[in-house]
């Protein structure tokens, strides 16, 4: 397929998952919110972090109040990773690559689009939970209708390993900022605040019911496990790439334990790393250096996929 | 709503002979919408606006900076043609695009029209579109136009003429393509009782065709659409037709001239196309030949195509032949190549570089209609009847400085079709675009084509850059039986 196509719906996908993200981590912590005083309720400012976009934040707002925080992640036009500009970007995308997408797909993406840009001229305060929900679930619908309109070839795999890689990364950011400003409140173990706190970041996942299934009561330690090393649940950073790297593998006909490009072997590496650590080794290497670590690498999978598929530098070209 | 007040105002109407009488193949239409509930027609109006936007059926406007898109105003009260009638417009256009073609061919190659003294060659040679790199060019089969959207206009005597030729990258049938896809969701019942011909074909006439372009000796022509990109106006139409055709769209950046041929850049490497269906000027295509600061365009393209490595179409080139001065001497071109006279007039032409056109049309300003030749889309253009004073003198001294570039017709009476304004049908002006598509053997006409309404009440710029909408256009089946819309209909003729 066409690199530009293929690239074009690489970031389509990564730009959808990344709005449907940003919105569960707006909803999840407008609730927390809610439900604790107001002194522990400064929550905000961390879930600004979490996006990595802080330094853009202060200087268009200065000090995050519930307002301005998410005035900045769902609308704002200025930061390139709030929710009205994923969308945007992910339609723009798609309006390039329309041809070669399914018009089911098309059609899904724009309505989208269209319902929010109809939000996007309301106040943000007015914006109701049912936002939030209507976001994430255009997207479920959009990844839904990819799957059952969409040939599963090369094109679909691209899509695919867009979201994966945009997923594990989102999930390694909630992970990795949350878990620091929640230790401390492990001294007072059992306070109802501390499981409603835990709860909220694994609602930003939509980890929560999966959790408990999974592992019963609330624990930190298990809490990361589950995010980090989860075979099954869709949002784990393992599970992530596990599905990565069977696209990856798809796309360029590579054996699983083999490699044919430097993209390959990097995901390769990293994802041998996570099927075969354990929370001991983790915790022992520092959870902070180990998820910046894997954001690092991530990363680094993303510019090796675009130099060597998308790169219009690439293929001999004379 | 009903057509019970409709006034025509004097106007010829598409639909009524005179007010409140139907013309023959819309009765059966009218009847249907006066027997609609009340306000039931502005409903069904509203819902194929809505699924125009939610299936992204847009344009861009470039001037607008916060909306970039909008969607292409469309009334859902079609425009009816009798049969008979588009049976001459069908015959006088294959004759009008086979003359034009042969004129192409023979001015970049023998001229022996310019050398038999029937058009002076200063013409066309000073012509916007002609391009001195093709001299010498034979596309396969000596089809250089291959695609075209004609110009149609009803005057007041109730007659078709061409109004202008558009030989480069015609646009709009994408547009009859889902304007035709909406009625049949919005209207189901009108449009199951009337007997329309089918015009979802196209894309497969096309491929068809385009695949027949392909240099001899390949088996499976790999075809792909050229767009200048998703900020280009047409866009829309450019993905439209490569999606409904199942090919590639490509921009100038995915292409790349690698050992002389034309290859695309794909994620495992260089592929090959063999036939380019280009929507982009011939000035971007190839920088080594043509605008050298081109970002657009793949070098070494012309080359390619020159040496028949790769098929173009529309080939470049094309545009000498719509240069409004070479069209005040189509008649002549089509009774030159084809010894025939024209079947569709032309709209009598003016044409300033001729001393004695040019006094008159100096002295007429106020009847008249002038145009620039090299603009389109309904710029450079002086309305005399409705110009002010200022207006006439600052064309007056234009034309005066540069007389080669301005042709004027007279004012023609436009006709009118019916359109739903908030609570009731006024009467606005229209045209007609049909598309034509010349193939190795064939030339196959889209029955209709895109009917482009002024909205303006009394303009009769109907450009959607102009604020234009447009309708479906129903040509009806000879034997008003029921034909389905899949049906293919084979071209006789030709």
């Amino acid at each position: 397929m066409l690199s530009r196509v293929a690239n074009s719906i690489y970031w389509l996908n990564r730009y959808i998952e990344r709005a449907e993200n940003v919105a569960r981590f707006i909803d999840a912590n407008y609730h927390m919110t809610l439900d604790i005083p107001e002194s522990a309720s400064n929550q905000w400012q961390p879930l600004i972090n979490t996006t990595g976009d802080h330094e853009l934040f202060a200087e268009l707002h200065g000090h995050a109040t519930r307002e301005n925080a998410i005035e900045f992640l769902a609308f704002e036009r200025d930061n390139p990773n709030s929710i009205y500009s994923c969308v945007r970007s992910a339609r723009e995308n798609a309006r390039s690559i329309r041809e070669y997408i399914s018009s089911e797909m098309w059609e899904q993406l724009n309505t989208f689009y269209l319902m929010m840009n109809a939000a996007a001229s309301e106040s943000a305060m007015h914006i109701p939970h049912h936002f939030f929900v209507d976001i994430m679930t255009s997207s479920h619908a959009f990844i839904g209708i990819t799957d059952s309109t969409m040939n599963h070839g090369e094109g679909w795999h691209f899509g695919r390993l867009g979201r994966m890689l945009e997923r594990a990364d989102k999930t390694s950011r909630i992970l990795d900022v949350k878990y620091y400003i929640l230790l401390p409140s492990v001294d007072y173990v059992g306070s109802p605040y501390d499981n409603i706190l835990w709860a909220a970041l694994l609602r930003s996942a939509s980890a929560f019911e999966m959790y408990r299934k999974r592992h019963g009561r609330i624990d930190p330690k298990k809490i990361a496990e589950f995010l980090l090393l989860d075979r099954n649940f869709p949002r784990a950073i393992h599970y992530c790439l596990a599905t990565a790297m069977i696209s990856l593998n798809l796309i360029t006909g590579s054996q699983r334990g083999t490699y044919a490009n430097r993209a390959e072997q990097s995901m390769g590496r990293l994802l041998s790393q996570f099927e075969y650590s354990s929370m001991k080794e983790i915790f022992d290497f520092g959870l902070h250096e180990y998820l910046d670590d894997t954001q690092t690498r991530l990363n680094d999978i993303g510019d090796e996929i675009h130099d060597i598929f998308f790169s219009p530098k690439m293929a001999g070209a004379s | 709503m009903r057509f019970d007040g409709y006034d025509s105002e004097g106007f010829y109407d598409e639909l009524f002979t005179a007010d409140g009488v139907a013309r023959p193949g819309a009765d059966l239409l009218i009847e249907r919408i006066n027997s609609l509930p009340e306000s039931e027609l502005q409903r069904r109006q509203i819902a194929a606006e809505k699924a125009l936007l939610n299936l992204g059926i847009t344009f861009n406007v470039y001037s607008n900076e916060a909306q970039t898109e909008k969607i292409f105003p469309f009334d859902i009260v079609p425009r009816i043609i009798q049969a008979q009638e588009w049976q001459v417009l069908e015959k006088g256009l294959q004759q009008r695009i086979r003359a034009l073609n042969a004129f192409i061919n023979d001015v970049y190659n023998e001229q022996k029209i310019i050398k038999d003294g029937i058009i002076p060659a200063e013409l066309v040679f000073s012509a916007d579109g002609y391009r001195k790199p093709c001299i010498g060019l034979k596309p396969p089969h000596g089809v250089w136009c291959h695609i075209t959207g004609t110009d149609l206009v009803r005057n007041g005597d109730g007659q078709f003429y061409v109004l202008e030729d558009n030989l480069r990258c015609p646009s709009g049938v994408s547009y009859v393509l889902e304007n035709r896809l909406i009625m049949k969701r919005t209207f189901p019942m009108v449009f199951d009782a009337c007997s329309v011909q089918p015009v979802t074909d196209y894309p497969s006439r096309l491929l068809d065709m385009l695949q027949e372009m392909a240099p001899s000796g390949v088996r499976s022509p790999v075809v792909a659409v050229w767009t200048p990109g998703i900020y280009n106006s047409a866009y829309f139409e450019h993905s439209f037709l490569a999606q409904q055709m199942g090919v590639q769209l490509v921009e100038g950046n995915d292409l790349v001239v690698h050992n002389g041929e034309v290859m695309m850049r794909t994620t495992t490497g260089l592929e090959r196309v063999d036939v380019i269906y280009r929507r982009i000027d011939d000035d971007f295509m190839d920088p080594k030949v043509f605008r050298a600061d081109s970002m657009l365009g793949v070098p070494g393209l012309m080359e390619a195509y020159s040496k028949g490595r790769v098929a173009l179409a529309n080939a470049p080139g094309t545009g000498v032949a719509d240069d409004k001065a070479v069209y005040a001497y189509v008649p002549e071109i089509i009774r030159y190549y084809l010894q025939e006279d024209a079947i569709i007039n032309n709209v009598p032409t003016y044409a300033c570089w001729r001393p004695d056109d040019c006094n008159y049309v100096l002295e007429n300003l106020d009847k008249l209609v002038v145009k620039a030749v090299n603009e389109s889309g309904g710029y450079g253009m002086l309305i005399g009847p409705h110009a002010s004073a200022a207006e006439r003198e600052e064309f007056s001294r234009r034309i005066k400085s540069n007389p080669r570039t301005y042709i004027a017709q007279p004012t023609l009476a436009l006709s009118r079709v019916p359109v739903l304004t908030d609570d009731h049908f006024e009467g606005r002006h229209v045209d007609l675009r049909p598309y034509i598509l010349y193939g190795k053997e064939n030339i196959y006409v889209l029955p209709g084509g895109l009917t482009r309404v002024a909205l303006k009440k009394g303009s009769l710029v109907v450009n959607s850059s102009q604020g234009g909408g447009s309708k479906d256009t129903w040509v009806l089946n000879e034997t008003g039986e029921q034909s389905p819309e899949s049906s293919f209909q084979m071209q006789e003729d030709i």
